[in-house]
């Protein structure tokens, strides 16, 4: 599902079309290795978790074949639903918050920003150190008598509310984490979009009397839509798989308040040691993203501009 | 709020006004400039805060961690946090386990990809274009689709608790194969058949050739790879169970779950765990941006 938004692909048909029997020979060496791991490890397991998730299988012990049960039992547990509703609520929240913040901090930091480098690789920290180290010290700042705390204390004089303790806050407080670690990625993808775009084409609007909204509106815009999409299905794909977070911020508390589809998953499979329920939430989600990411790609032709 | 701002303030204007001069030697920075860096500066530094807040709380002593008055340094500045949250647990041994094992799972996917990728780009065998279409439907598949029957895998093998499952389960995505081949396929075949002619094997000119040309985007997906690696989290937690086999972000969590109240030495571990991938993406900063557009690393 890349493909589309990355550089076309070269035609794959070969000019001539014979087929070298030498090379038959040579790509089974080369291919030998990766197939096998991909067999292995890819294949096998993707069929293996629809299988499991026909089977009552627990981690020790006797599994037994139940049918569609383990589908039945989590569409009709309000738990899930609850996990599910979270789900959702953090993706709808959290990828246009990435996506708008991204392009922002794209945009701003323009050529005529000095030591451009620098604010990139600074913007872009968080998303390479260690998720749970993030969350680590997020936890901290989010502390009662922590320093947003104490912010509140001496600005409002009020303490904070307790963020991660608290029903109506914990979920916000693990967007906000989230956006802070994880838009740099985006941020990265929309300035090299940003800076393939041809500055003729900015004079030639200027010169047509465009303002700078108009500018963006028409020129940016539309140039930028392909890292745009590929941006959003990227990201749509790995917010719904959301885990870290709420892992070690909230362990999916206060209550279920903010625990999600794979934390929800992790618990049933590994702490409950349900293999077959937490197969089938992974099949849920499987489907979800399929869905998700076939409406996207429906819906590009309504915005997506390709050059040729 | 300061976003709005900055998309009507910093588009790129036209450099008519200023860069017509032959030589703009050095184009004078416009006050509007000068204020949209400053405030951008200061949009940075509050990004940073939290990473401020780590290192400020790592070298306190424990008991101005938290309340009023805590500032951001403390009565003393206490390095020994660091070798106190070294020694607590058995950290460096994390380190090692979590270098070794991004170590190893990096070539290993650096090597298989290359393979693949080169065999998918160049060379002509049936069914070619059907396999690579299999190998990128299965980009879409999150790796929790494929958590449990993996676990399952790891037992029957008895890889449990394993270097092994650490490394090999995830080295064979299909994501190697596909960027390599897209960039191999950038590569101008002349170059190859020059080699070819003089009678060169096809692994010869993979190795000679073509490898030294793709060098930075072999570079890019080795740095990514080593970074995946380290900070994976959600399998080591399921298919490791023994302190000994832990990386450093199980390390983390076991500090988390044994001492969670002891922030100034959580911080402290925290900044250490971060080291390896700062460092990393520091080196590499020049290819950040270009690997990522030819990459198309997003999301996250």
């Amino acid at each position: 599902m890349t493909v589309s938004a990355a550089p076309p692909a070269a035609p794959v048909a070969e000019p001539g079309g014979g087929v070298h029997r030498r090379d038959g020979r040579a790509a089974l060496g080369f291919l030998a290795p990766s197939t096998s791991g991909f067999l292995l490890f890819t294949l096998i397991p993707l069929v293996g978790s629809l299988l499991i998730s026909f089977f009552a299988w627990p981690v020790l012990g006797r599994r037994r074949f139940v049918g569609v049960d383990n589908f039945a039992e989590l569409l009709t547990d309000p738990v899930f639903h609850r996990v599910m509703l979270n789900t959702l609520v953090f993706v709808v929240v959290y990828v246009p918050l990435n996506i708008v913040v991204s392009l922002g901090l794209a945009l701003w930091i323009s050529p005529r920003i000095r030591g451009r480098g620098l604010y990139r690789l600074l913007f872009f920290i968080p998303t390479v150190t260690p998720m749970i180290a993030n969350a680590l010290v997020w936890r901290l700042l989010y502390q009662p008598g922590g320093p947003i705390d104490q912010g509140f204390q001496a600005l409002l004089g009020v303490p904070s509310p307790n963020f991660l303790g608290d029903n109506r806050w914990a979920m916000a407080a693990v967007i906000l984490m989230s956006v802070w670690q994880g838009f740099g990625y985006n941020m990265l993808v929309f300035s090299a979009g940003l800076d393939a775009i041809p500055q003729s084409l900015h004079e030639a609007a200027s010169i047509d009397g465009a303002g700078p909204l108009r500018r963006f509106w028409s020129v940016t815009l539309p140039m930028l839509s392909p890292s745009m999409f590929f941006a959003m299905i990227m990201t749509l794909i790995t917010s719904f798989q959301v885990f870290v977070q709420p892992y070690a911020l909230t362990a999916g508390g206060p209550g279920v308040a903010t625990e999600t589809m794979v934390l929800h998953l992790y618990k049933e499979g590994f702490q409950q040691f349900d293999l077959g329920t937490a197969a089938t939430i992974g099949w849920f989600l499987f489907m979800i993203i399929m869905l998700v990411t076939a409406l996207q790609f429906l819906g590009q032709k309504r915005w997506v501009h390709y050059d040729d | 709020m300061t976003i709005d701002s900055a998309t009507t303030e910093t588009l790129p204007r036209p450099a008519t006004a200023d860069a017509a001069p032959a030589r703009p030697s050095r184009r004078r920075t416009s006050p509007r400039t000068v204020v949209s860096q400053v405030l951008l500066t200061a949009v940075l530094l509050l990004f940073l805060m939290p990473f401020v807040w780590m290192i400020a709380t790592a070298l306190k002593p424990p008991a101005e961690v938290f309340g009023a008055g805590s500032g951001l340094v403390g009565s003393e500045i206490r390095w020994s946090n660091f070798a106190e949250a070294w020694s607590y647990l058995p950290f460096g041994r994390f380190m090692l386990n979590g270098l070794f094992v991004a170590a190893a799972g990096t070539v290993v996917v650096c090597v298989t990809s290359v393979l693949s990728a080169y065999a998918f780009a160049r060379l002509r065998f049936r069914f070619r274009d059907r396999i690579f279409l299999l190998f990128l439907g299965t980009l879409m598949v999150p790796q929790e689709v494929t958590v449990v029957p993996m676990f399952i895998l790891m037992q029957q093998f008895r890889w449990v608790d394993s270097y092994a499952a650490l490394i090999l389960p995830w080295a064979f995505t299909a994501f190697g194969t596909f960027l390599l081949r897209q960039f191999f396929l950038s590569i101008p075949r002349e170059l190859e058949e020059a080699a070819t002619i003089d009678g060169a094997s096809r692994l010869r000119i993979l190795l000679q050739v073509v490898v030294p040309i793709a060098r930075p985007a072999i570079a890019v997906l080795a740095a990514f790879t080593f970074i995946n690696y380290w900070n994976s989290f959600l399998w080591p937690l399921i298919v490791v169970n023994s302190r000994d086999m832990s990386t450093v972000p199980l390390g983390l969590n076991l500090f988390l779950s044994q001492n969670g109240n002891q922030w100034h030495l959580l911080m402290a571990a925290s900044a250490i765990s971060m080291v390896p991938t700062v460092a990393m993406v520091v080196l590499l900063q020049r290819h950040l941006v270009r690997g990522i557009a030819l990459s198309g690393l997003g999301g996250r």
